[in-house]
This record gives structure tokens, sequence and C-alpha cells, in this order.
């Protein structure tokens, strides 16, 4: 099944980073769960969402190379502004949420399989 | 020096041809890359996106010329002393040099493993040294040729292809 980014919002606790970027039309089938960048590049595609705690610069750059449209933070991480600032720039929604990776895998994927 | 190359079978034949030198590209862009600079180490492979996007390459080729250039800028900043980014992009692909200033690669085939990385703490904490990079590079080009040796620089050539 796919999935608004807003309906994510609205179901599980979520605080968006990037609310001036539209979360109704961002759409997400999967997702993928790493804080190794080359992983990252190596396997995530470009309908996912991609959930983490490494919150550098590097981070939106890669989103960026890759063409992942939406990174969720796990356990309350937020970036610094100027992090945020790049993603807005670049059109990458950018999600907090105070779950563990764990946790957030857990229900973003049932979410999107049932 | 030793080399390692990898070269998608089906442009064998334009081998010869991406590496002559008295050939001209529409575009050259050109870019500085310092070491341990994790801040601005990306814009040469942003730019180069950027542009070819704007020429009209099919996104998923776009993907590949950005993975493997931000690796390879990546990679500079992490692991050389610096170096140049020279994108020269041709009606039909593109062909991207990335020379550092060394220490260079003592064993190319160990560095080509996935897995296999020397990153330091700095590096590991910006989220780098899987030991994947190289790999990446070589699975997102049509045409990889590495060039290195212990205290030489390294020369890493990335062709990609736009059909
Ligand atoms: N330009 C370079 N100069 C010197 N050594 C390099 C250079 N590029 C790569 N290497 C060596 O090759 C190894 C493997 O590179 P690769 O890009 O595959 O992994 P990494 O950079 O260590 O980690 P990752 O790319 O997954 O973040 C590096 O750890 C380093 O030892
Ligand atoms: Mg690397």
């Amino acid at each position: 099944m796919a999935l608004s980014v807003q309906t994510l919002i609205e179901k599980i606790e979520i605080t968006n980073l990037t609310p001036d970027l539209d979360t109704s039309k961002t759409v997400i089938e999967n997702g993928y769960v790493s804080d190794l960048l080359s992983d990252v590049m190596g396997s995530a595609q470009e309908n996912q969402i991609w959930i983490t705690i490494m919150r550098h610069l590097n981070t939106i750059a890669v989103a960026s190379m890759t063409g992942i449209p939406v990174i969720i933070f796990a356990k309350d991480i937020i970036p610094e502004q100027s992090v945020i600032n790049k993603a807005r720039e670049e059109g990458i929604i950018l999600l907090t949420s105070p779950l563990t990776v764990f946790e957030l895998a857990g229900k973003i994927y049932s979410l999107l399989k049932v | 020096m030793a080399e390692y190359i990898k070269v998608n079978p089906m442009y064998q034949d334009r081998i010869e041809e991406v590496f002559q030198t008295n050939i001209n590209p529409e575009i050259v862009l050109e870019f500085e890359i310092h070491e341990n600079d994790f801040v601005n180490s990306g814009k040469g492979s942003a730019e180069l996106k950027v542009t070819i996007k704007r020429l009209g390459v099919d996104p998923a080729i776009m993907r590949k010329v950005a993975v493997a250039a931000y690796e390879a800028e990546i990679n500079i900043t992490a692991h050389s002393r610096g170096g140049v980014m020279t994108s020269n992009i041709f009606p039909d692909y593109v062909h991207i040099v990335f020379q550092d200033r060394g220490p260079g690669i003592e064993d190319l085939s160990k560095a080509m493993t996935p897995g296999f990385s020397t990153a330091t703490d700095l590096v590991r904490e910006m989220g780098f040294g899987a030991g994947l990079g190289l790999p990446n590079i070589e699975r997102n080009s049509d045409i990889m040729k590495l060039d290195s040796a212990k205290n030489e620089s390294t020369k890493l050539d990335v062709i990609i292809f736009f059909h």
C-alpha cells in the first residue's frame, strides 16, 4: 500500500520539521533503516521513507542524491537549523518522533503492509 | 601505479573514444575538494546533477551519476589531502575525473571489497566508513577506472552513458 506523508503524520507521534513542504502529495511505498550513508546510497529507493538517527548535513545530501523524499529522525532527534534549511531548499521533508528506530520501523511497516 | 578497471560490456567499443584526450566536452565543471571538509563536499556532485537534469537526462541515469559522483567526492574529503573533480559532459555521456593529492591506495582489490574501510573516527561520525562507497561507484558507472599506489595520488575516472 502507498501512504502519503500527511497520513503518516496523523497516525504516528510525529513532528514535522519542514511544515512549509507539501506532505499530502509526497507518497511513500516502503522504508529503509540505516545510519551508514553509503549503505543508504547503495540500497534505498526513491519511494522510501528513511528512518535514521544521523542528523548531519551529509544526511540531506545523501537523500538528495538518492532521491529519498522524506527522512524521519527517531528519539526526538532534531538537526541544526542549517540542516533543516538545506532540506527545505532540496524539497526533502524532515520529520522527528520520540519513538525509537525499532518502534518507528514497526509502526510504519504495519501501516504500509496491511 | 596499479590500475583497477571495470567496463559495462555494452560500452566496450567506446573505451578508446572516451579516453582520448583530443575530444572537447560540451560542458566542463571543475570543483576543488578539501580534506575533511564535509560541509562543502558534495557541491560538485550537486552542481553536476542540476546540470544534467537541465539537459533532460533520464532521472534513473541522473541518480546513478549523482550517487557515483557524491561517493567519489566524499572519498577525496575523507581519505585524501584534497583534490579536484572535473566533470566533462558530452552529448551522450559524462566523464568525471577525480584527481587527488595522495596518500594513495596501497591495495586496490582490498579497497574495492565491500566492507573494507580505513575511515577515521571523524569520518565515521559523519556517517561514512561502511566500506561501500567504491562498490557503489562501480555499480552505478558504465566505465570505472581507478589508478593509485601507496604514497601516490589517486585518480578515478567515472563514465556514465545517458542512453
Ligand atoms: N581517494 C582515496 N585516497 C586514499 N584512499 C582511498 C581513497 N578512496 C578510497 N580509499 C580507500 O579505500 C577504502 C574503501 O573506500 P570506500 O569508499 O569503498 O569505503 P569508505 O569510504 O571507507 O566507506 P563508505 O564509502 O562506505 O562511507 C577507504 O576506506 C580507503 O582506505
Ligand atoms: Mg567511501
